[in-house]
C-alpha cells in the first residue's frame, strides 16, 4: 500500500481525476467531455508508447498499428458478432497483445533505426492487408448502426459510458506504467535502454523483457482503439492506421519526457491542449501543422529529455516528486 | 497475354528507375550518416511542385526545370542539415528521426496551407514512343533516362572527384576521415544536400509523367524505404537496382491479382528482408 502514495503516482493520477471531472464542473458538458476524451485518451497512448519507446529504448514508429488492430477486433466482434462493448474492447486488447507478441518476437531484434523502420513497414502492410479484407469493408471499413446505442440507454449514455471507461483505464495505464518503472522489470528495460549488450551478460534475460515490454505497450492501445471507434461509429483503414498519429504520441512522449511516469500524461495533455488551441485560432489554424513542428524540432535540439526530464535534472527535490 | 505483360513489366521499370533514383537520396544520407530523413516525401514532393511552378509560371520546358530544382533541392539540403542534423548528428536514432520528421511537418503544413492538397497536373507531352511491340509516352522514357543520367553523374561525383572521395571516406569512419583533415561538418551538409537534392529531382520528373499533389510524397517515401532495404541500407547502387525490382512488382503483379495487393506485398517483402537479411540484397554500405 506504501508504494500507492508516492508523488511520482499520486501526481499523474490526481492530474487524469481533476480533468476527467471537469465536464461535470463546467456548464456545457457535452463538448468539454469530447475535448476531455481526447486529453486523457493522448495520455493513455502516450503512456502506453512510453513503455516500449521511453523505458525500453526501442523506437516503434508504427504503434498506432495496435490500435488499429485492436479497434478492427472490437468493432468487428460488436457490429457482426453482437457483443456488448465493454469484452469487445477486452477482446480489442487481447487481439493486439497477441499480434505485439508474435511480431515482438521477429522484429525486437532488430535495433535502432532498423527496428524503427520495420514499425512503419508493419503498420503499411497491416493496412494495405486491411484494406483487401473484406469482411473488414476494405478501403470502406465497418460501420456501426445507430440503433446500437439502444442497447446502453441512447446516445448520451454509451458516449457517457465511455467516456468513462477512458478514464478508469488512463488511470490503469498510468499504475502500469509507475508498477513497472519501479519493478526489476523496469530496471532491466531501463539496462536494455542503456546498453543491451551489457544488460544481457549482467542476467536481463533481454528477448523475454524486450517482448513482454512491447506486448505491454500494446495491449492497451487495442482496447482505447475499440473505444475511441465506438464513439465514432465507424472504422476505417485510413483512420486506424494513420502513421501521422503515432508520431504525434512520440512527439506528446518527447514533450513531456521519454521515459518518466509523469511526462507522458502531462506531454498528451499539453499537446493536445496546444492543438485545439491554434485549432481554434483564425491566424493558426491552417498553419498548426506548421506549429507543431516547429515545437518538435525545438524540443528535440534544446531539452530532448521532455519538460519533466528537464526539471528532474535540476534539483534533487523534483526528481523525488515526478517519477 | 505475353504481350501485356511485357509491356507492363517495361514500364514498370522505367517507373522503377525514378523510385531508384529517389530512393538513392535517401540511402547516401543514411549510408554517410547513418540518419533516416523522414522528411524525404515532403522533399520529393517540394521537387514536383517545383517543376510544377516554373512550367505553368514560367513557360520552362520541364527537364530544364528539373534542373534549376536540383540546384535549389541541393541549396534546401545543406540549410536543413544545419538547422535540423547538425546538433543531433551523434544523439540517439531517435533524436535525427525526429528532427528530421519535424521538418516534414513544417513543408506538409506550409504545402498543404498554399497549396491544398489538390490534385496539379504539368500538362506537357512528348508524343508516344512506338517500338513496334511495345508503346509508352515518350515523357516516361526521358524521365527514365534523365534518371539514369543522373545516378552516372552521382556515380563520377563520388568516384571521380574529390568532394566525392571525401563524402566516401566520411562515410566509411568520419574520425579517421577527420584526422586526415577533411572538414566533416561541411562534407555531412554537401551529403545531406545532395540526397536532398535527388529526392528533389526524382521529384520533378515523376511531375512530368503522373498528376502530383503535396501529399503525393508519402507513397513515394514509403517506397523508398521499400527499395532502399532491398538494395541494403547505404548502398546506392543497390537503391537502384532495389527501384528496378519494385517497379517490375508493380508493373506484373496487377497481371495475376487486384492492384491493391501491390502495397502488400510491397510492405511483408520490406520487413521480411529487414529480418532476415538487414544488410539488404546487394549488402549494406561498403
Amino acid at each position: 500500500m506504501k508504494r500507492l502514495f508516492k508523488p511520482g503516482l499520486l501526481i499523474p493520477v490526481v492530474l487524469i481525476i481533476i480533468l476527467a471531472i471537469w465536464p461535470l464542473l463546467s456548464g456545457n458538458s457535452a463538448s468539454s467531455r469530447e475535448a476531455m476524451f481526447t486529453l486523457i485518451m493522448s495520455m493513455a497512448l502516450a503512456s502506453s508508447l512510453n513503455i516500449i519507446l521511453g523505458y525500453t529504448g526501442y523506437v516503434s514508429f508504427g504503434h498506432i498499428v495496435f490500435f488499429g488492430i485492436g479497434g478492427y477486433a472490437g468493432f468487428w466482434a460488436i457490429t457482426e458478432l453482437g457483443w456488448h462493448i465493454l469484452p469487445a474492447a477486452l477482446l480489442g486488447g487481447l487481439v493486439a497483445a497477441i499480434i505485439a507478441w508474435l511480431l515482438g518476437l521477429a522484429v525486437l531484434r532488430l535495433r535502432g533505426a532498423y527496428f524503427a523502420l520495420a514499425t512503419i513497414g508493419i503498420l503499411e502492410a497491416m493496412k494495405a492487408l486491411v484494406i483487401n479484407l473484406d469482411f473488414l469493408g476494405g478501403p470502406v471499413g465497418l460501420e456501426m448502426h445507430f440503433s446500437e446505442y439502444k442497447r446502453y440507454g441512447g446516445p448520451m449514455q454509451s458516449l457517457w459510458m465511455v467516456y468513462w471507461s477512458m478514464v478508469a483505464l488512463a488511470i490503469l495505464v498510468v499504475l502500469v506504467s509507475y508498477f513497472v518503472k519501479t519493478s526489476k522489470f523496469g530496471l532491466g528495460l531501463m539496462a536494455i535502454r542503456e546498453d543491451e549488450d551489457a544488460a544481457e551478460v549482467m542476467g536481463v534475460i533481454t528477448p523475454r523483457a524486450k517482448t513482454w515490454a512491447y506486448v505491454l505497450s500494446a495491449v492497451f492501445p487495442g482496447i482505447i482503439g475499440v473505444l475511441f471507434f465506438f464513439k465514432n461509429g465507424n472504422i476505417e483503414p485510413g483512420d486506424a492506421f494513420r502513421l501521422h498519429f503515432s508520431i504525434e504520441w512520440i512527439v506528446m512522449i518527447m514533450l513531456g519526457g521519454a521515459g518518466t511516469v509523469l511526462g507522458p500524461v502531462l506531454g498528451g495533455g499539453l499537446y493536445q491542449w496546444l492543438r485545439k488551441t491554434l485549432l481554434t485560432s483564425p491566424f493558426f489554424k491552417d498553419y498548426q501543422l506548421v506549429v507543431a513542428g516547429v515545437l518538435l524540432l525545438l524540443i528535440v535540439l534544446f531539452v530532448p529529455t521532455g519538460i519533466i526530464g528537464w526539471l528532474r535534472a535540476r534539483s534533487h527535490k523534483l526528481r523525488r516528486i515526478f517519477e | 497475354m505475353g504481350d501485356v505483360l511485357f509491356t507492363s513489366a517495361i514500364d514498370g521499370l522505367l517507373i522503377g528507375v525514378i523510385y531508384g533514383l529517389a530512393a538513392m537520396g535517401l540511402t547516401l544520407i543514411f549510408g554517410v550518416m547513418d540518419v533516416i530523413n523522414l522528411a524525404h516525401g515532403p522533399l520529393i514532393a517540394l521537387g514536383m511542385f517545383g517543376v510544377y511552378l516554373l512550367f505553368t509560371f514560367m513557360g520552362l520546358n520541364p527537364f530544364v526545370a528539373v534542373a534549376i530544382v536540383a540546384i535549389l533541392g541541393l541549396i534546401l539540403g545543406v540549410v536543413i542539415y544545419f538547422i535540423a542534423v547538425n546538433r543531433v548528428i551523434d544523439a540517439p536514432p531517435l533524436s535525427s528521426l525526429l528532427s528530421t520528421f519535424s521538418v516534414n511537418m513544417i513543408i506538409i503544413g506550409i504545402g498543404t496551407a498554399l497549396l491544398s492538397t489538390s490534385s496539379y497536373n504539368v500538362d506537357y507531352s512528348l508524343g508516344t514512343v512506338n517500338l513496334g511491340f511495345f508503346k509508352t509516352p515518350g515523357a516516361r522514357i526521358a524521365a527514365s533516362l534523365v534518371a539514369l543520367l543522373t545516378t552516372a553523374l552521382l556515380y563520377l561525383f563520388l568516384y571521380r572527384t574529390r568532394p566525392g572521395k571525401y563524402i566516401r571516406a566520411v562515410a566509411n569512419n568520419r574520425i579517421s576521415a577527420e584526422l586526415m583533415g577533411i572538414p566533416s561538418t561541411r562534407i555531412l551538409a554537401l551529403a545531406f544536400g545532395i540526397g536532398v537534392m535527388l529526392a528533389t529531382v526524382a521529384g520533378g520528373l515523376i511531375a512530368t509523367i503522373l498528376p502530383i499533389n503535396i501529399l503525393a510524397g508519402g507513397s513515394y517515401e514509403l517506397k523508398s524505404f521499400v527499395i532502399v532495404v532491398l538494395g541494403g541500407l547505404g548502398n546506392p547502387l543497390g537503391a537502384l537496382i532495389g527501384g528496378l525490382i519494385l517497379g517490375l512488382i508493380e508493373g506484373i503483379v496487377p497481371a495475376f491479382m487486384k492492384t491493391t495487393w501491390v502495397p502488400v506485398i510491397e510492405y511483408v517483402l520490406f520487413v521480411l528482408i529487414l529480418l532476415v537479411r538487414p544488410q539488404g540484397i546487394l549488402g549494406a554500405k561498403e
